[in-house]
């Protein structure tokens, strides 16, 4: 019996997770939006600094995570809303499977879609403010400890706003300041090995975290979407 | 002995009540409010190292204080009005809230009124700064999301559940913003006063503090009466209130 239900988890949360991924693939211009707006956002800041290499290598380990930052942010409208206009939402909340459950394969599929191309996309990024190889490495690792709990975060956040007016702008305010956090770690991961010191304690504090908001963020998420859908 | 503690959590008991308990908590705050600017502008010695500009913080400190302790009881009253669904809850976690902001927004405008003449700057990103002004952008979120949901009871709820995420986060904000400060400056700025204060700028700011968190109670009432009639105003007992009864 006990495994039975345990099967059916497993099942329901692979079913969404494959549901979300084969609707992002469906709709590539989604993913490249996310990562064509890492692209610009990075390279406006050389244009408004200048080309000096010291002064952008110095700057980069927080433009980089800001810009990051914001990509994960703008594609957050798009974790629930249409789940939410066509229906399939309400579904989902129905579902006898745990809701917090099935968020966090909804939050594994955004992070996938738009997180990890950010991530295998910045030491492209990181070459061009200079940055020294060690460095580079530190970026994608603190990138890749740090932007699951941007996205699980902010899952709460686009839960909050879900179907109000002026949403886009919102969440941004409601999840921007919950993000600092990460972005002080994950910057200071990598200027820490631009300074010749280890990274181990911003890279642990970064993946702490991480782990937090995969325990607590899911819950909040489910409760969260229970209050905008209802 | 049958006690109904339940009694005054309905909105309709409960708005006389804080219509009687309003020019209590109005007048103890005046007074105290006199009492501690006259102990901090009158009694209080002038500091040998920073002069007559160190009385700043009489307003400072306390404002500091109470802008965290209205987001704790903002959230604690969230969490009531979510665990027992109680409507009066999330009115007076609605309540709080500008307060707590205007707090935070007087902390931020002092301390750099303060900062001006002690570090020479307006603005230095000090870790307590800092991390003021982030809890002001906590404050400005949770009401900006309040104010954009049309369903009183969803904002509620969605009110209350940001705040608790918001209470979880400022610990962790706040040593973040620690540990980045004292990593990135090289002389870390002691912002505290000198430890052994004397004991009339204690006194001082201790009224102070008192006198802000009576105000505290005395607006937040005052704003929830707003809000209760504002959200009843379909029920009879509302009606009556209007049409010539007295609270």
């Amino acid at each position: 019996m006990k495994t039975a239900k345990k099967n059916a988890w497993t099942n329901a949360w692979l079913t969404v997770l494959k549901r979300d991924l084969l609707l992002a693939l469906r709709r590539r211009s989604d993913i490249a939006t996310t990562l064509f707006f890492f692209v610009i956002v990075s390279s406006l800041f050389p244009l408004g600094i200048g080309p000096e290499a010291a002064v952008l290598s110095s700057i980069a380990p927080g433009v980089l995570w800001v810009a990051a930052l914001l990509a994960g942010m703008i594609s957050l409208s798009r974790l629930f809303s249409a789940d939410f206009t066509d229906g399939t939402l309400e579904q989902i909340l129905l579902a006898p499977q745990p809701l917090a459950l099935l968020v966090t394969a909804k939050i594994l599929a955004h992070w996938l879609v738009c997180g990890l191309p950010v991530v295998l996309l910045a030491p492209l990024i990181g070459l061009q403010y200079a940055l020294p190889n060690e460095a580079l490495l530190v970026l994608v690792y603190s990138l890749l400890l740090g932007t699951p709990a941007l996205s699980l975060i902010g899952a709460i956040g686009a839960a909050l706003t879900l179907g109000v007016r002026g949403s886009g702008l919102l969440v941004a305010l409601l999840v921007l300041p919950l993000y600092i956090p990460a972005l002080i770690f994950g910057a200071g991961a990598v200027a820490a090995s631009q300074h010749g010191m280890s990274a181990e304690a911003h890279l642990s504090l970064l993946a702490a975290c991480s782990l937090l908001s995969l325990v607590l963020a899911p819950l909040a998420t489910a409760a969260a979407l229970r209050i905008s859908v209802e | 002995m049958n006690i109904n503690w339940f009694k005054y959590s309905s909105p309709q008991t409960f708005y006389p009540l804080a219509g009687k308990m309003i020019p209590w908590f109005t007048w103890l705050a005046v007074v105290l409010a006199m009492a501690g600017l006259y102990v901090s502008f009158a009694i209080a010695p002038t500091d040998f190292q920073q002069g007559e500009a160190y009385r700043i913080i009489f307003v400072h400190v306390p404002a500091a204080w109470m802008s965290m302790v209205i987001y704790i009881a903002m959230a604690g009253w969230a969490a009531v009005g979510l665990a027992l669904n109680a409507r009066l809850s999330a009115m007076m976690a609605q309540a709080l809230a500008p307060t707590g902001a205007i707090f935070t927004l007087l902390a931020l405008v002092t301390g750099s009124l303060w900062g001006k003449p002690m570090w020479g700057a307006w603005w230095v990103w000090d870790a307590r700064l800092t991390s003021e002004l982030i809890l002001l952008f906590l404050y400005l979120g949770f009401m900006a999301l309040q104010s954009s949901i049309d369903d009183p009871r969803r904002a509620d709820r969605a009110g209350a559940l940001l705040a608790l995420v918001g209470v979880v986060n400022v610990p962790i904000i706040y040593f973040s913003v620690k540990w980045w400060n004292t990593l990135h400056q090289g002389s870390t700025i002691n912002m505290g006063v000198a430890p052994k204060m004397a004991a009339t700028m204690l006194l001082g700011m201790l009224l102070m503090a008192l006198a802000f968190w009576v105000y505290t109670v005395a607006v937040a009432l005052m704003r929830v009466r707003c809000i209760i009639l504002e959200r009843e105003c379909s029920t009879d007992w509302v009606k009556e209130l209007s049409t010539g009864g007295q609270a």
